[in-house]
């Protein structure tokens, strides 16, 4: 589904250059569980970007659904984001002064083709799978806890139905426990609604949740492997 | 993206931040209303000035006897005591001057007048011939007016001003016909005169006329005027009819050194220079207070719609993330603007001039609320809202989508 090939990313900032990914080169098949891992300066976040659709790399090529990403335009990217993209961002980034179903209805209204009565049940389902209390459904986003704002972001991703959801950080602003629910939330769009999911973030504890670990370094791949946790599922059965 | 969605929301932006929109809408409004109330007192009381100069008649001198005095105290009407003008001298002006066309002697005092029914008033009597109605361009509204017949056969009629008549037989009351006691002796009521608006000075409508024939044998005794009004040809020879009236009232009370002149003329070209000077003045004091509030009004409305680019622009990063395109969001940011620069536009246009009719109603000064007031203080306003609403905006929309999340 994604294959990336030679991705090269380079910031100019005034006289010098900055290689912030090297010759970076990946597939990644549909319905994967996917962890991108390295410690800050890494290149993670670019990386996420240029596979979010957010930021063209400078140099190689990035296939999405067969499609070449750095031939197409601001507003075929913004229409790829709509329709193939979801996010789930660190800091939520919820509309605040909104109810948690219009927040989750968000994207559904830049598509256009969805009928105004099919919107409440789409971000309702999304709600559901991504398990907040139906008492919350009504509540404003910002009376609500983090590991809240984080499942009605996670409803956000899923409503329009991506192949892709991209993960970044989403547990750095919560606590553990909180932290894992929303991993195993996760863990659970993968087993159960086959949803391809890339997880990015510094910790490598957080990375065991995904069945595969792309480790990032000065902007480069140095490990690419199943997790320890795959390995010990796989024997389970 | 629908207009319905559009619409929804902008609609949901604006409700979830009330004390935003409330305090945009509300620059908005101050600075257009109070621009369009200042504009009309100002434009008002230019109206009222210029209508007070009309009230005056066109291409007038005025012979008030008495010495050389200051333009000021002359426009309180010439109402001297001085007795140095006679009706021989407006005689000998009327058949000598070439240039003056008519010319109307008046004879004045403030006078006790009681009705029939007992109402009574004091106001002034102007002893006049017929040649002040074309002086003073003064219109009748019910009857007629003083005939030079009625000035010969020194007749006991009377016309009044609408403002006398008000007072003593109600608003437009028709007294024609009626008796009128000036001192001791009854006149009738011939006719009313159509207001000639104006209020203070040169007001035209708070008084009675009767015949000066009638006005001097009965009221003041003498062969004595209060003052001449000569009405010249032209504009251009107000100059040249000056000095010759002034020359020919020299010969006839036999004063050689011009400087010891008992009587004095007024050209009315100098009373409206100075009025004109004193209304420019007036606007353009009014123009920049209007001016200033507006500017004031446009600061709030700026700072209003920068003050919230820091959120708004983390809110077009998180809606350009999801999929929403540069066109949408632009768009989306230029209705609020405008939606709130409409809202307030109009409640500032209705706050203004609903300010300009209490003005009149409780000062009594004339309003005049403009279209083209109106216009430049919702154009100036809209213009400031929607850019600064807009411009912002349209820089955020133009950001990639992460930096936009960042900004801080």
């Amino acid at each position: 589904m994604i294959k990336c090939d030679k991705v090269t990313k380079i910031y100019q900032t005034g006289e010098t250059q900055i290689k912030v990914l090297k010759e970076v080169s990946f597939e990644i098949k549909k319905g994967e569980f996917l962890a991108i891992i390295g410690p800050s300066g890494s290149g993670k976040s670019t990386l996420m970007h240029i596979l979010g659709a957010l930021d063209r790399p400078t140099s190689g090529s990035y296939f999405l659904n067969g499609k070449n990403m750095l031939s197409l335009s601001d507003d075929e990217l913004a229409d790829i984001r709509l329709q193939q993209i979801g996010f789930v961002f660190q800091s939520f980034n919820l509309l605040p002064r909104a109810t948690v179903l219009r927040n989750v209805m968000l994207p559904l209204i830049y598509d256009g083709k969805t009928p105004r009565n099919q919107r409440q049940i789409k971000a309702e389902k999304a709600l559901t799978a991504s398990g907040l209390e139906k008492n919350r459904w009504h509540h404003l986003s910002n009376q609500l806890s983090g590991g809240q704002m984080q499942r009605v972001a996670i409803a956000r991703a899923l409503v329009n139905e991506p192949d892709l959801i991209l993960a970044d950080e989403p547990t750095g602003n919560l606590d553990s426990k909180t932290g894992d629910i929303v991993l195993e939330t996760f863990k659970n769009l993968n087993r159960e609604h086959g949803h391809t999911i890339i997880l990015i973030t510094h910790e490598r504890y957080v990375a065991q949740h995904a069945d595969r670990m792309i480790e990032l370094k000065d902007g480069q791949i140095i490990a690419d492997q199943e997790t320890l946790g795959r390995v010990l599922e796989l024997k389970e059965k | 993206m629908k207009s319905v969605d559009l619409l929804q929301e902008i609609y949901f932006s604006l409700s979830a931040n009330k004390s935003r929109s409330f305090l945009t809408i509300l620059g908005i409004v101050i600075g257009i209303g109070s621009v369009i109330a200042m504009i009309a007192i100002g434009q008002g009381t230019a109206k009222n000035i210029e209508s007070s100069i009309e009230s005056l008649g066109t291409n007038l001198l005025v012979v008030s006897p008495g010495s050389q005095k200051s333009l000021g105290s002359v426009a309180r009407g010439g109402s001297g005591s001085a007795t140095t003008l006679t009706l021989e001298d407006s005689n000998a002006i009327k058949q000598q001057v070439a240039s003056a066309q008519t010319v109307a002697p008046t004879v004045s005092s403030r006078k006790q007048m009681k009705t029939t029914n007992g109402t009574d008033t004091n106001t002034s009597v102007y002893g006049i011939t017929a040649a002040y109605q074309s002086v003073k361009s003064i219109e009748v509204e019910l009857g007629s007016f003083i005939t030079d017949s009625q000035v010969k056969s020194v007749a006991k009629v009377v016309v009044l001003g609408p403002t006398t008549r008000d007072d003593l037989f109600g608003a437009d009351a028709n007294p024609v016909g009626q008796k009128l006691r000036i001192e001791s002796l009854e006149f009738t009521i011939i006719g009313v005169t159509k207001s000639k608006g104006g209020t203070g000075f040169g007001s035209s409508d708070d008084l009675v006329y009767i015949p000066l024939s009638t006005a001097q044998q009965y009221l003041t005794g003498s062969k004595s005027v209060s003052n001449i009004n000569v009405q010249v040809t032209t504009a251009d020879l107000m100059t040249a009819t000056q000095e010759q009236i002034t020359t020919l009232l020299l010969i006839r009370h036999n004063i050689a050194d011009s400087a010891s002149a008992d009587f004095n003329i007024v050209n009315q070209a100098d009373i409206m220079d100075t009025m004109s000077s004193v209304s420019d003045t007036l606007t353009l004091l009014l123009a920049a207070i209007a001016g200033i509030s507006l500017l004031v009004g446009g600061i709030g409305i700026m700072n209003m719609m920068l003050t919230t680019v820091t959120e708004r622009t983390r809110e077009i990063g998180l809606r350009k993330s999801l999929g929403a395109k540069k066109r949408e969001i632009n768009l989306q940011f230029l209705t609020e603007s405008v939606t709130l620069t409409f809202i307030g536009g109009i409640v500032g246009v209705l706050i203004g001039w609903l300010a300009a009719v209490l003005v009149t109603k409780f000062s009594g000064t004339t309003t005049v609320v403009t279209m083209s007031s109106v216009l430049l203080a919702f154009g100036v306003s809209a213009g400031i809202g929607i850019t600064f609403g807009y411009y912002p905006a349209r820089r955020a929309a133009n950001l990639n989508p992460i930096e936009a999340l960042r900004y801080e």
